[in-house]
């Protein structure tokens, strides 16, 4: 059975992480989520169980840990002084499921709003139970107890200037809500609110069959949707032990890298406008167009593609493609060029963007931050390279790093990554081996209408897979992929039905918007606008 | 006695022609306020980059203050917490306003029938047109903005807007 790697008793958690954190080098933490198994078919000790997933310093590898909480206080300790990241994914557990961290610094809501009443993601909470918000919240029970830990007292706060930046800002891109206190230009404290996109995946997932939920998975980081849809299915195949095929990987691998490459272009061209550069956005937004023509040409959607199916794909490569595809990153490349010649020696990009936003490494590592943020940074991490699946290790491409972790770093390795992109997908199109799209499992594919009218067996498998959808077995189970802003994983549980128990959705900007406001404290607001452009926040993953 | 422009002009003067050539201006001048949440604000960059190209519409400039627009696109979920925003904003646009709503969720809820999407934003604030489409194309929003154009046409400086909408937001 699919289970979590160690099963811990509440009362040690805390010494548990940290003892793997200092000896056995589990330095990342990636996510805290919690179940509640008051509906699951199984007795367990208690109603909710905590799970924590991290990973090594090396990348390699990771680990879940899974705790019991006592039914009657709902309490187990905060690892908040362990890691950073722990603050706001700590804070998620308790706003969705109520469970109460013993020694957190700030325990409040994060997605729901403040009028929110009750815990959504509670099996006992009814889906469509809406509840109005009338108005937002001031902030202040979170901008006072900052400043007086940076030193200000209660006479100080009048010299100070309180500014709210967003949610409808033309920097915060409507989701994302700022409350920053200022001296003069510079930001000395700031307060990061979310939840404004908050559209309820987790819950939906809940009530949907493994199949319909790729759709949702689209609409979490919508600017490359496929790798999202990858990721999902990656994982659902994973529990379901099954193999896909060798021509299903490659194309992945192809529409995945080439949904990468659309991802950089819209963060790196919004940026560009954010820093005043527009001409930068009409270059590169052109063949990212064209991009999705090829995209609507194959998958029938220009966005939201929802392409791959558990286990395969729904279409195989059209005539044509590969020509198509050429075109685009023949464009792609000329666009990155021009894009480039505009700034890369340009004296004003360079004193707007350097040593602007640095992100330190091990901060950034402390915080759970991933991908190109992290890379940035100068740390090498690539799940591609580190943890590879559907064959990458086979690729000749480098894992592009930077080395101060500011601005001009992450932009500019966005741009290489874009061309290592290009490099994977013309290795791959060469390679792209013959055969079938899709694995032959009744239990996973409806089969062909031939069988379906012609006899029983056809018949009632078709039946019996529309109505129950895909048996996943039972069990608990993490997998993560490479998305587009750095380890997207998806924790998935099990009750043996078509439906899942419960889909956690590691959500790889949510840590790097966690990690937001300390990084901007200190800098000028106007910095603030293009340090949150670069750092690619896409709020239908943070909020999800 | 008329109103507004009439008022100074004296009762000899025909303002017809006047709200004609005022709403021709206008309707080929729509200032957009876009308030993109999520993945319809992505569409609705295509529809202002060079491919599909507002500017044909006259709508190329587009406003993130509310007070300098008279044109509000909604493109994206909007969930409770984002609506007394939403609805913040829409106070905020001066008349003569109108409101596209872009996409299935901002029109419905979308898929999104959940704790914490709003069923539509017209629970909130007055839509005058529903554009379909998860996301809609940009060729959808380009003609919902050619819709627009027709119906402020309808305009005229002496007679007010009506306004009797009531939402939930409204107590
Ligand atoms: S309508 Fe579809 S594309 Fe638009 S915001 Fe909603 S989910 Fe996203």
């Amino acid at each position: 059975m699919l289970k979590a790697d160690m099963l811990i008793d509440a009362s040690e958690i805390k010494s548990t992480i940290s003892r793997l954190k200092n000896e056995e080098d589990y330095t990342l933490l990636l996510d805290v989520t919690a179940i509640d198994f008051s509906e699951y078919p199984d007795i367990t000790p208690s109603r909710f169980a905590v799970i924590y997933i991290l990973r090594t310093s090396n990348f390699k590898k990771h680990l879940t840990i899974k705790t019991y909480v006592d039914d009657n206080t709902l309490e187990v300790d905060s690892i908040t002084d362990l890691f950073f990241a722990a603050d706001w994914a700590e804070r998620e557990v308790f706003d969705q499921y109520g469970v109460r961290f013993k020694g957190h610094p700030n325990l409040k809501r994060v997605l729901n709003h403040h009028q929110f009443v009750g815990h959504p993601l509670r099996k006992d909470y009814e889906i469509t139970k809406g509840q109005i918000c009338t108005e937002t919240e001031d902030l202040m029970d979170e901008m006072i107890p900052l400043l007086k830990s940076k030193g200000y007292k209660e006479t100080d706060l009048e010299d100070l200037m309180m500014l709210n930046v967003g949610p409808s800002h033309p920097a915060s891109h409507g989701t994302i809500r700022n409350f920053v206190a200022m001296e003069g230009e510079t930001i000395t404290a700031c307060v990061t609110e979310i939840g404004y996109l908050h559209r309820g995946f987790e819950k939906s997932c809940e009530n949907h069959s493994y199949s319909q939920i790729i759709p949702y998975t689209d609409r979490l980081n919508y600017c490359s949707a496929m790798l999202n849809n990858i990721g999902y299915c990656k994982a659902v195949e994973d529990m379901l032990d099954v193999d896909i095929t060798p021509r299903a990987k490659m194309i992945r691998i192809v529409i995945g890298e080439l949904s990468r490459l659309t991802d950089h272009i819209v963060c790196n061209a919004a940026n560009m406008v954010d820093l005043g550069g527009l001409t930068n956005f009409w270059y590169i937004f052109a063949p990212r167009d064209k991009a999705y023509d090829l995209f609507s040409k194959l998958t029938g959607a220009r966005l939201t593609n929802s392409y791959t199916r558990v286990g395969g794909l729904e279409f195989d490569l059209y005539d044509g493609f590969e020509e198509d595809l050429e075109d685009v990153l023949k464009d792609v490349e000329k666009a990155i060029e021009d894009s480039l010649s505009l700034v890369e020696h340009n004296r004003i990009f360079h004193d707007r963007t350097q040593d602007v936003g640095v992100i330190k490494a091990d901060f950034a590592l402390d915080a759970g931050i991933t991908g190109v943020n992290l890379r940035a940074a100068g740390v090498p991490f690539d799940l591609r390279k580190d943890a590879p699946y559907y064959g990458y290790e086979n690729f000749d491409f480098d894992v592009v790093v930077g080395s101060h972790g500011d601005v001009y770093d992450r932009i500019m390795c966005r741009f290489e990554e874009m061309r290592q992109s290009m490099k994977i997908i013309r290795q791959a199109m060469k390679e792209m081996p013959d055969g079938e799209i899709n694995v032959q499992h009744p239990a996973i594919f409806l089969p062909s209408k031939n069988d379906v009218y012609g006899n029983i067996e056809g018949l009632m498998n078709q039946f019996k897979l529309t109505f129950e959808g895909i048996k996943v077995p039972k069990g608990e189970f993490y997998s993560a992929t490479e998305g587009g802003n750095g380890e997207l994983g998806f924790h998935i549980t099990s009750d043996g039905s078509g439906t899942p128990y419960k889909v956690k959705c590691r959500p790889p900007c949510y840590y790097s918007l966690g990690a937001y406001a300390r990084i901007v404290e200190g800098n000028m607001l106007a910095d603030a606008v293009v340090t949150m452009a670069s750092m690619n926040f896409i709020a239908g993953e943070f909020d999800r | 006695m008329g109103l507004g422009a009439e008022a100074n002009l004296g009762d000899s003067i025909v303002t017809t022609k006047l709200d004609q050539a005022i709403n021709w201006a206008r309707s080929y001048s729509m200032w957009p306020m876009a308030f993109g949440t999520a993945c319809c604000g992505i569409e609705f960059m295509s529809v202002a980059a060079a491919k599909y190209d507002i500017s044909r519409f006259g709508a190329e400039v587009v406003r993130f203050s509310p007070r300098q627009a008279d044109l509000l696109i909604v493109a994206g979920t909007i969930s409770y917490k984002q609506a007394p925003v939403l609805k913040k904003i829409w106070d905020q646009m001066c008349e003569p306003k109108w409101v596209i709503s872009m996409g299935a969720c901002a029109s419905s809820g979308g898929f999104y029938d959940n704790y914490t999407t709003l069923q539509g934003i017209d629970e909130v604030i007055p839509v005058d047109e529903y554009v379909a489409g998860c996301p809609p194309r940009p060729e959808a929003v380009l003609d919902a903005i050619m819709r627009i154009q027709e119906k402020s046409f309808d305009e005229s400086i002496i007679k007010e807007r009506a306004t009797n909408f009531k939402g939930i937001l409204d107590a």
